[in-house]
């Protein structure tokens, strides 16, 4: 992108459109970024894509984002490409495990993938679409593997019954601790007790 | 005569049909022979790649995209990188940009060559792959050479590559060169004009333009529907726009043209190749391949022996490893399979918050259903090949 200027200036054009949909836009790192309330997503995204200064008529990608301690902890990250004008665009909306979000199938026919694996993986709920089953994780899954809370680990694995003859799913069993090592110096702001310190806590008391 | 009852049939492809180029599952419905519905079941090969990258840090995180699209590994590895480097304003040095793209060009004819060769055998030729993996082992030995390895090559790093190539090096990927458009015509005496193989891909599985935008298509499957769309040179990353090359552009957008497209874009990228090796082996333009800040880049092992500070980089590198500011970014590149994307958030630790992986094969999958309904069953798996599908990267 020749035109440093480009993204800016569609940020503008975009929150000058759409108003009220729009609660900001920002370009960091030459990307522009367009937050929107939840319940406009269809009505955004089907301008973005008719609009003739944004013809963003490829849906690159939706993903979901956790952070648990926000009220809504989910945010829904949808990346736009034009391949018309040569411009990307990331549209950014918040929600939380209840509250369902218009689906964007009807817009764009590769959005059904992409929001079933962000239910998969969040439990993000997409109103409207025709089919929102789990896609990449296994038959009979519970829980959604990307939060935040989920453990690496999982909670179950997967054996081989010698009764049953067959493969089944039991309660995930380790043989050590999962040791998850910290290597962030603890004098640059590690947030956490070092071992040991907590004996000086005690003393004070 | 009794009235015979007709029943649609419903069945399972895969997850172990050789030409579901791995491991796919596809519940198809059929109208006598007509495909009706088609159903792909995915996520048998799903590793949590986006879950372990949240808790690996930088560096360890590499080599997870050399198992995503195992084909061309360094592709990948490329586009984290760049996400990276946005992030954290890392510099690369030219040399390094060089080495990169030789090696993202090397990824493309290795995954191409796959490609078309599977592809023909999966409308019953068996000859193709035999001719085609035999340049792809040379090439895997350029990998090898390289890094150490012929497939996870962990060779890219945030501000370059790990290694500089060695002279001979290069001089061999030079020869290889030469030789190989030689290869790649035999190749073509085998498929282009043969008989069978247009039959079974000529009109099969077109995409039209509107198709290709509304399913979210990239790379060679956008290409074949006649646009001209290349990340390498609408959105130039690297050194790229220093480079010449065309991109190579389908008229009719079915599986046949796509087949073409990636037989000329193996030409074109030997072309690159050839800039490369020869921007490469000039004395003025030998020079590091990582930035030398030791912030960012690991300290040469000789300055290591003599230099404290340079070992205090080095432990801090290797256990508590690079941290990336806050903030977010989505690095494209142009994979052999098409848009390849990472988007990076990071919180300013040495791990990264979230990690999505955009792979383009995820997107064509999905439209498998379209692209198949009231074509035979035959297709299905034509139709498969020329997607250009490889499980490490849908799964992720």
């Amino acid at each position: 992108m020749s035109d440093t200027n480009k993204p800016a200036e569609l940020g503008e054009h975009i929150a000058a459109e759409l108003d009220e949909h729009v609660t900001g836009h920002e370009v960091a790192h030459g990307e522009l970024t367009v937050t929107i309330h939840r319940d406009r997503v269809e009505k955004v995204l089907r301008f973005l894509r008719d609009d003739p200064v944004c013809r963003f008529t490829t849906l690159i990608d939706i993903c979901g984002v956790d952070w648990p301690n926000r009220a809504d902890r989910f945010d829904v990250v949808y990346h736009l490409l034009s391949m018309h004008l040569n411009q990307r665009v990331r549209v950014v909306l918040a929600t939380d495990e209840d509250t369902p979000i218009d689906s964007v199938v009807e817009l764009f026919p590769a959005a059904n993938w992409f929001e079933r694996e962000a239910f998969d993986m969040y439990g993000i709920l997409f109103d409207g679409h025709p089919d929102l089953r789990r896609i990449l994780t296994d038959y009979g899954f519970h829980g959604h593997p990307l939060r935040k809370d989920f453990p690496l680990t999982g909670f179950t694995q997967v054996v081989y019954d010698e009764e049953a003859k067959r493969v089944v799913s039991e309660p995930v069993e380790l043989v050590q601790e999962y040791r998850d090592f910290d290597f962030l110096s603890p004098w640059e702001g590690a947030k956490y007790v070092l071992p040991g310190d907590e004996k000086a806590e005690e003393g004070k008391a | 005569m009794a009235e015979t009852d007709i029943r649609n049939f419903t069945i399972n492809f895969g997850p172990v049909h050789p030409a579901a180029h791995g491991v796919l599952r596809m519940v198809l419905e059929l109208d006598g022979e007509v495909v009706e519905r088609v159903d792909p079941h995915i996520g048998l090969l799903h590793r949590g790649t986006e879950k372990l990258l949240e808790h690996k840090t930088y560096l360890q995180g590499i080599g997870y995209f050399d198992r995503l699209d195992y084909v061309a590994p360094m592709n990948q590895e490329h586009a984290f990188c760049l996400a990276a480097e946005r992030l954290a304003d890392i510099p690369v040095p030219k040399r390094g940009s060089y080495v990169r793209v030789l090696y993202c060009e090397i990824g493309r004819i290795l995954n191409h060559l796959l490609n078309i060769t599977t592809q023909a055998m999966d409308v019953g030729a068996l000859t193709p792959p035999l001719w085609g993996f035999e340049e792809r082992e040379k090439l895997m030995g350029f990998y090898e050479r390289a890094s150490g390895a012929r497939l996870h090559a962990h060779y890219f790093r945030p501000g370059g590559v790990h290694q500089d190539l060695p002279q001979e090096l290069i001089d061999d990927i030079q020869t290889w060169t030469e030789q190989f458009g030689q290869h790649l015509n035999d190749l073509e005496t085998l498929l282009t004009d043969n008989r069978i193989f247009k039959a079974r891909n000529v009109d099969i599985g077109v995409v039209s333009k509107e198709d290709a935008l509304a399913w979210g298509f990239s790379g060679v499957m956008v290409r074949g529907s006649g646009m001209a769309w290349d990340l390498r040179k609408s959105q130039p990353y690297e050194v790229y726009d220093e480079l010449e090359f065309k991109i190579p552009v389908g008229k009719n957008g079915d599986n046949y043209d796509r087949y073409l497209c990636r037989v000329e874009e193996m030409h074109e990228s030997v072309k690159i190749m050839q800039q490369c090796t020869e921007w490469l082996s000039k004395d003025a333009n030998q020079g590091e391949v990582l930035p030398t800040d030791t912030k960012f880049a690991p300290p040469r092992r000789a300055e290591m022996k003599r230099s404290m500070e340079a070992l205090i980089h080095h432990f801090k590198l290797y256990t508590e490893g690079v941290h990336v500011p806050e903030g977010q970014a989505y690095a494209a590149v142009e994979a052999p399979k098409g848009e390849f994307g990472v988007y990076m958030i990071a919180d300013g630790t040495n791990k990264p918050y979230r990690l999505k992986i955009r792979a383009p094969g995820f997107a064509h999958l999905a439209a498998m259903d379209h692209l198949n309904k009231g074509h035979m069953l035959a297709d299905v798996s034509a139709i498969l090949g020329s997607l250009d599908i490889v499980f490490g990267e849908i799964d992720r």
